[in-house]
């Protein structure tokens, strides 16, 4: 790219980043700043004075059961749920995009979820899995004997958890796959049944490995978005309950800022889950620089 | 080629079990909506439609005040949706089209790093820098905080960076300054990626929920999500049929969005996949 506006218009480029820059500034990188700034200090319980504590929050979080209980849970959660909804969109994306019948009526069918927010998502898997109420729960005692219980158990309650976010992701992978899917050129394909491959192979081979860009993309973006907004689930349904099997780390972090008050505790919870979000984002750089971004 | 029809009804046989397991909570929250509480709560539970579907909807309706929910959601996502738009353009252009010029590399650097700080990282100084702003239970706090997008200003960049340099030299000939360049030039161009990143952003801020749950309290600024959470009281039994009402009602913006909007979408996004 040579050509650009002369130089006197500089001042234009200033001004037209001004306000992305701005809001950045002061609705992202101050208050992230300041979340670091809180965790070494402690609110008195009116909220009148902070003391400095050095890293005392953090100690106390990495010595504290119920928070290695929050992070052990929220990662095991993410991992399964991330794995299925990967996995299962991949599938269906790849038997969609075969040239059927009724090819776009299926795709509109299964990308619906992802209308759904997680708390609407996990009210709908609520009342179908609900001990009291639900269709499914009903059936699933009749037929196993087994009584899914998500208000009184907490591997139930976790198992819906991983049920609605999956359920709610696989409407938002689906629709990539598919994209990625059509741009993979049919001749490459053909070339390569002329050499003998079967249908297996075609997709480990060939196709696989042109989408591969993408998967890292919803890889990525599913990690993320499970792992922090699987809060609306939590805080509609289970409260972090029962037994806090359910208590994930952005919902322990909510308790402990808005309703007992420790600002200085829940930022050193924030910097934790800063030093995740930058693992992944480093992760992401190097890997996607190295393996996946060939095209 | 004598096994293809047989492969194919296997297939079929696969994909409706497939649709039909993704689809039918989406079903049963309808049909749940449609019953009485004595069916709601009958054993073995209904599967089929009642006949309580206009008093559920209408206790619904009252109950959560879901005009005055439908009408923030949709404006707060409108709003944040067009806001993103308009600045990511706006930031697009001025790293596509203005050489080198100071600071370039350190404010696209800025922008990026939004990716690595989502809400919960920042939660507690944005509430207070809201409470000091004296933005809290407001539409200010919903929204502008959110105008700023990587996703965004990638899209653009990754796009204006694809268009032949022959046009903007062609424009530069004719005499066009900058911001005509951009509103008459590059705006109708972008057309398919402003539709993506609308689509995209009105359903992430439809579906936010952490950040109104702790910076709204009143009716007058009140989101669907919230509305939805009011409705299941944690230490009675809830009302199903009238929570799947709201919930019903709730989701049918997102998804005429969606579904209207979805061939944009892909395409918006798959144009960036192509570089």
């Amino acid at each position: 790219m040579n050509s650009k506006f002369s130089k006197k218009y500089t001042y234009l480029a200033y001004i037209l980043l001004a306000p992305s820059v701005i809001i950045v500034g002061v609705f992202l990188i101050y208050p992230s700043l300041q979340s670091l700034y809180l965790s070494f200090y402690r609110t008195t319980p009116f909220g009148n004075r902070v003391i400095f504590t050095g890293f005392q929050n953090f100690t106390r979080l990495l010595t504290s059961d119920a928070y290695w209980n929050s992070l052990g849970r929220s990662l095991t959660f993410t991992a399964i749920t991330v794995f299925l909804a990967i996995s299962i969109s991949l599938l269906l994306a790849v038997l969609t995009n075969k040239n059927i019948r009724g090819a776009k009526i299926y795709k509109t069918l299964m990308i619906w979820p992802f209308a759904f927010s997680f708390a609407f998502a996990g009210t709908i898997w609520g009342v179908l899995l609900h001990p009291n109420v639900g269709v499914m729960s009903y059936y699933i005692e009749f037929i196993t004997g087994f009584e899914f219980n998500w208000i009184n158990n907490g591997t139930a309650a976790f198992i819906l958890l991983i049920i609605a976010s999956t359920w709610r992701m696989i409407g938002y992978n689906v629709i990539f796959f598919i994209a990625a899917l059509q741009n993979v050129s049919p001749s490459l394909l053909e070339a390569a049944e002329i050499d003998g491959a079967n249908n297996f192979t075609k997709f480990w081979r060939i196709t696989f490995p042109l989408i591969s860009p993408i998967t890292f993309f919803l890889l990525i973006m599913n990690t993320l978005q499970v792992f922090f907004l699987t809060f609306g689930i939590v805080d509609v349904l289970t409260q972090g309950g029962p037994a806090r099997a359910t208590d994930i780390v952005t919902y322990k972090l909510f308790r402990d800022a808005f309703l007992s008050m420790r600002t200085g505790y829940a930022s050193a919870q924030s910097i934790i889950l800063f030093v995740i979000v930058a693992g992944i984002t480093i992760f992401q750089f190097r890997y996607a620089g190295e393996k996946v971004f060939y095209q | 080629m004598s096994n293809f029809r047989f492969h194919n009804i296997f297939l079929h046989i696969f994909l409706i079990i497939a649709v039909f397991i993704i689809s039918f909570p989406i079903l049963y929250a309808f049909m749940v909506s449609t019953l009485d509480m004595n069916q709601v709560y009958s054993s073995p539970p209904k599967v089929r439609f009642g006949d309580n579907m206009i008093e559920n909807y209408t206790d619904a309706w009252n109950q959560s005040n879901m005009g005055r929910l439908l009408f923030n959601s949709a404006f707060i996502s409108i709003v944040t949706a067009l806001g993103k738009i308009v600045l990511s353009i706006s930031a697009a252009f001025a790293f596509v089209y203005f050489g080198d010029f100071k600071g370039k590399n350190i404010f696209f650097i800025i922008i990026l790093i939004t990716h690595m700080l989502p809400l919960p990282i920042r939660i507690v100084p944005t509430y207070q820098l809201m409470d000091k702003l004296n933005w809290l239970d407001t539409y200010y706090a919903l929204t502008i905080p959110f105008f700023a997008s990587a996703t965004g200003v990638l899209l653009f960049r990754q796009f204006y960076l694809t268009i032949p340099e022959s046009l903007l030299e062609a424009s530069l000939i004719d005499g066009i300054t900058p911001l005509r360049f951009m509103w008459s030039i590059l705006v109708p161009l972008s057309k398919n990626n402003i539709v993506a990143l609308f689509t995209i952003e009105f359903i992430w801020v439809w579906n936010q929920y952490l950040w109104p749950l702790v910076t709204t309290n009143s009716a007058k600024v009140r989101v669907v999500q919230i509305g939805l959470k009011m409705l299941i009281p944690s230490d009675a039994q809830p009302e199903w049929n009238v929570v799947m009402a709201a919930l019903i009602m709730g989701v049918i913006p997102p998804l005429i969005v969606y579904l209207t909007l979805q061939k944009s979408l892909v395409e918006g996004f798959a144009l960036q996949q192509d570089k």
